[in-house]
């Protein structure tokens, strides 16, 4: 028998930390994926209006010196 | 040495004819001492108790009021360039400039401590203590807040910046200024060794700040 | 001529890394999800209850790997910061700009877990506990650093101040945590339930384990997205540059 009461008293705190773990870690990578699609629908916004790297720009020419 | 005193020197003289920072700084001291027991009530065995960690927290607030003026003005007319090209090293540069702010502002806040700790009724026999312990713990404010004025410098909201990066750094100043003065107050432990940590937090501060200042200055001056 | 082939250089390597982030991302992300799911199968339906603290114990399962990750995060930081400060590496900058806010996170984590855990154990949710206390002060660092980020705008000189202010951060953080187990020592000299039992029985030890691994390997996780976006970020606002360039050009000429 343990000293203290089992799951049954204290179940809120572990859930709660559980959850707000989940919930933090949750957040953290959504807000990493979303800045992920933003910056690449910039980068394919620049490149639809004729905008593009260097290097890019020299492989469609068909110079492999850029790679 | 005559280059980094001379500069010690013009510093010092700038601040004088200014005087605005000094009685700011020790003004500002002096409200939030007396405000404190407003909040806390005016038991006085309570506020006695509790003295030296309200002198000290209102003295680093005190001083980070000032502190990020270190470099301002001499970056905004340009000096600051003219003094980088001269003979000074940066690193030497740095120390200067938070050495007058020590002399400047640390000095006078240290001095009006024992007048303000009157207020909170400070044990006779720990005067002495705050004094020493200010004298000490002052120089590593000064230099830390001189590190932060440096990173900061240029920046728009600087002074918040300032203090939101400086205060952690303050942790090891607070606890050990605090801790000395209670080692002679209350005991039981001792205050030499409280005190000789302090002193050596304050003299790492004065040779490492000055690099990393000097870094973040040739940062702002390219 | 020179010019051109030093932009170049500073491009490829961001380049190279794009390619191996999307050559490593799938795996370790499998690989976090299975230890994930390992670790919390064995946390919650393999690993008994402790004699002392009851079902509690289960979130100790968390609450060390954050505590640990966000002493991790701090540590590649510092790393990031030496290669940027010393060889003005790009993708360094990149590397402890992103480490950054995940550190941050796992910080406040594993100080929300360990209040949430401290309040069935001490009674109250916060105590002014050495380790708190000192993990409190790390997430203030943490704070500084992303607040210097972000008051900087040019990217290269907040990567370099940023850099300055971690190492300083990283040589204070030993005395820190001296200085506050000092302080602590002073102040409550009965101190509270020490959490580190005799000794931890292997099966608490073992889901604690995977779970480190599985949260470090997340760790890894976010960062490499968080760097590619950053890279990507950094090309975006290049090329929005030149173009800005271009058209100012073009219009001189029409002029």
């Amino acid at each position: 028998m343990s000293v203290f009461p089992d799951l049954g008293d204290h179940a809120g705190f572990i859930w709660m930390a559980y959850g707000v773990s989940a919930l933090v870690l949750a957040g953290l990578i959504g807000w990493i994926r979303i800045d992920a699609r933003r910056q690449m629908t910039l980068l394919d916004d620049l490149e639809a209006r004729g905008i593009r790297r260097r290097s890019s720009r020299a492989k469609s020419k068909g110079a492999s010196k850029a790679r | 040495m005559k280059a980094f005193t001379s500069l010690v020197a013009r510093d010092l003289r700038l601040a004088w004819r200014e005087g605005g920072a000094i009685s700011t700084a020790l003004g500002f001291y002096l409200v939030v001492v007396a405000i404190l027991p407003l909040g806390l009530g005016p038991d006085l065995n309570l506020l006695a108790r509790i003295a030296p960690g309200i002198l000290w927290v209102a003295l680093l607030l005190a001083a980070l009021l000032s502190v990020d003026r270190i470099f301002h003005n001499d970056h905004e007319d340009g000096t600051l360039e003219i003094i980088a090209l001269g003979p000074l090293p940066l690193e030497l540069v740095a120390a200067a400039k938070a050495t007058a702010h020590w002399i400047s502002i640390g000095i006078p806040l240290t001095l009006a401590a024992p007048i303000l700790a009157l207020l909170l009724n400070l044990p006779a026999n720990a005067f002495w203590v705050l004094v020493l312990t200010m004298a000490t713990g002052t120089p590593a404010i000064s230099f830390l807040g001189a590190l932060g004025a440096a990173l900061t410098l240029g920046l728009g909201r600087g002074g918040l910046l300032l203090a939101l990066l400086i205060l952690p750094l303050y942790a090891p100043v607070l606890i050990f200024g605090v801790a000395a003065m209670n080692a002679v107050i209350t005991g039981p432990s001792p205050f030499l060794s409280s005190y000789l940590i302090l002193c050596a937090i304050t003299l790492a501060t004065i040779v490492l700040a000055p690099i990393a200042s000097a870094a973040a200055l040739r940062l702002n001056l390219n | 001529m020179t010019q051109a082939e030093g932009t170049f250089n500073r491009l490829a390597n961001p380049t190279r890394f794009m390619g191996l982030a999307s050559t490593i991302l799938p795996w370790l992300t499998c690989l976090t999800a299975l230890l994930l799911l390992t670790g919390l199968y064995l946390a919650f339906f393999v690993a008994p209850e402790d004699y002392q603290q009851g079902h509690t114990v289960k979130i100790m399962f968390i609450h060390v790997p954050f505590a640990w990750l966000a002493m991790m995060g701090y540590s590649v930081i510092t790393i990031a910061s030496i290669g940027s400060l010393i060889w003005r590496h790009p993708m360094a900058d990149v590397a402890a700009k992103t480490a950054a806010p995940i550190g941050a996170c796992f910080t406040l984590l594993a100080l929300v877990t360990g209040s949430l855990w401290g309040k069935p154990m001490w009674g109250t949710y916060w105590v002014w506990d050495a380790r708190l206390t000192s993990v409190l002060l790390l997430f203030f660092l943490y704070l500084g650093l992303m607040a210097l980020w972000q008051a900087i705008e040019e990217p290269s000189r907040a990567g370099r101040a940023a850099a300055i202010l971690a190492i300083v951060g990283s040589v204070n953080i030993p005395i820190i945590k001296f200085s506050v187990d000092w302080w602590n020592t002073l102040h409550q000299p009965a101190s509270v339930a020490k959490l580190d039992g005799p000794s931890i029985h292997s099966s608490i030890l073992t889901p604690l384990l995977i779970m480190a691994a599985a949260f470090t390997c997340l760790f890894f996780v976010m960062h490499l997205m968080a760097m590619r976006t950053e890279v990507l970020r950094r090309r975006v606002q290049a090329l929005q540059l030149t173009h800005v360039d271009a058209a100012g050009v073009t219009q001189g000429a029409r002029a």
